[in-house]
């Protein structure tokens, strides 16, 4: 696997051994899962931790409730290794609660863990709007979210519009990559108001205004 | 200049921010139960939490001469977790208590069906007790958020002034205005509302029913935006009459509904004899 360019001997020695013996005793886990960055290295923690995961001799309800004790006993970046690794594991949509959890939290390393490819097959339509406003409003960049293409829709653009529009009237920056979303939608800006903010009396929402629409304009001519 | 500020998370705050606090001005403070930034997982780290905002947090405000009430509520991101939506059936038993003069925080977060069963069950606590409410307004999809909430608070049959409606913006505050809630805005140093704007606000809709806070939470925020703002709009031209209005008289009108409002002993001011649980902060939280 890809992770064994990043490890020493020493390291891909302690990934074997471990391993074997969640093989055998899945109980292992509990210790090992929080050691495995100390011993693979920053860099490999999450690789690793995905095969300590996945060497659990479990399957559906116990590997997701093992999943599941993980998670909610983890630090910060052991539950971002869980949260990579749920696409890898045979759990079918029983993780979302994790998802949920973790799309609640502010913590933008576990936000833009959580809008991975499980995310992009389970989520329902409403939590994963939701989640991509959550990813704008943390400064994550919507280029992390996987499966945005294929269901962003005229809803998300609304939301979406109705964000600029606040930020306009804020005399706010928009961030860019909320445009193309929007691109296929140019209705919205008028129907939000936004347009509109160009003839406001007060100068910051006028410019703010102008600069939104010229790069709404980029986005939908590119 | 004397101020209320009517919604501040004094538990993610220092004590050096109560001496700024009484410096500038601040006499009086409502804390309103939210998040605690980690989730949380039982029932039991709520109450633990609901009982600080009762106990320890009121002595801390007290040794810096601020009186400090709350206001008790499940919040909505937490009420999305069934592991503490049961903090729902303890809620009675805090809402009797007398520093407790509002339900809240309550509202909407990401809109989700369990966000609208605590909503309805906490406004209906707020009836049964007779309690004002504060509620919040979510980041995301604000501006529907706030109409659903406006539309699901008269449904409830909860009279309009007894309701705050907080962290509004410039695009919210006219739905607000019209459903004869009380209006709320949050000024903070990046997001949400800045001074300058807040004083625009002012002047296109008023002082009536107008509620200025700082928030002051885990985030980037400042507990003396309250300050800030009270100045902003003497600079802008409104008078002191008025600046005491909007952060002392409608502050003190809103909660007094509850009529557990307890602004008498704000003076001498910080006191540092005294004792909670036999620990002194002023001697350095031994």
């Amino acid at each position: 696997m890809a992770e064994h360019r990043h490890m020493t001997p020493e390291a891909r020695a302690w990934l074997d051994e471990t391993t074997a013996r969640i093989a055998s005793d899945g109980r292992a886990i509990h210790t090992a899962f929080p050691a495995a960055r100390r011993h693979c290295g920053r860099a490999a923690a999450d690789d690793a931790r995905a095969r300590l995961l996945l060497a659990l001799p479990l399957r559906g309800e116990p590997l997701a409730a093992e999943v599941t004790a993980l998670y909610r006993d983890g630090d910060v970046s052991e539950q971002r290794a869980v949260l990579r690794a749920l696409p890898l594991l045979d759990l079918g949509d029983r993780a979302l609660p994790l998802v949920h959890e973790a799309l609640r939290s502010n913590d933008t390393a576990l936000v833009e863990a959580a809008v991975g490819p499980y995310s992009a097959r389970y989520l329902d339509l409403e939590a994963f709007r939701q989640a991509v406003l959550k990813c704008v409003f943390l400064d994550i960049r919507l280029d992390r979210v996987s499966g945005l293409g294929a269901r962003a829709d005229r809803e998300l653009a609304r939301m979406l519009t109705d964000f600029a529009h606040e930020r306009v009237a804020a005399g706010r920056e928009v961030p860019a990559d909320v445009w193309p979303l929007v691109a296929g939608f140019p209705e919205l800006l008028r129907e939000c108001g936004l347009t509109g903010e160009t003839d406001s009396p007060v100068p910051e929402r006028r410019a703010a205004a102008a600069r939104a629409l010229e790069a709404f304009q980029n986005a939908a001519g590119a | 200049m004397r101020i209320f500020d009517p919604h501040i998370h004094m538990t993610s705050r220092t004590t050096d921010d109560y001496e700024a606090m009484y410096a500038a001005g601040v006499r009086a403070v409502v804390e309103p139960a939210f998040w605690l930034g980690q989730p949380r997982t039982t029932v039991g780290s709520f109450t633990d939490y609901f009982n600080s905002l009762l106990g320890w947090e009121p002595f801390r405000a007290a040794q810096f001469g601020i009186q400090h009430h709350c206001t008790i509520a499940l919040n909505p991101k937490e009420a999305n977790d069934p592991r503490c939506v049961e903090v729902l059936d303890v809620l009675p038993r805090y809402l009797a208590k007398d520093r407790v003069v509002a339900v809240g925080e309550t509202g909407y977060d990401s809109m989700t069906k369990e966000e609208d069963e605590a909503l309805a069950r906490q406004l209906e606590l707020a009836r049964e007790y007779a309690l004002p409410v504060l509620v919040h307004t979510p980041h995301r999809d604000k501006a529907t958020g706030t109409r659903r909430t406006v539309d699901v608070v008269r449904e409830a049959g909860i009279p309009p002034e007894h309701v705050l409606v907080d962290h509004l913006n410039e695009l919210t505050v006219a739905t607000v205005a019209d459903s004869g809630c009380w209006m709320g805005f949050s000024i903070y140093p990046k997001t949400k509302m800045s001074e300058d704007r807040m004083v625009r606000i002012l002047r296109e809709y008023g002082t009536d029913r107008m509620l200025v806070d700082s928030a002051a939470d885990w985030g980037s925020s400042d507990p003396l935006k309250t300050r800030k703002t009270a100045d902003a709009m003497l600079a802008d031209g409104f008078d002191a009459d008025t600046v005491d209005k909007v952060m002392w008289r409608n502050p003190v009108a809103f909660y007094g509904q509850s009529g557990r409002l307890d602004l008498d002993e704000l003076e001498p001011g910080p006191d540092a004899a005294a004792l909670y649980e036999g620990n002194s902060i002023r001697r350095g939280g031994e």
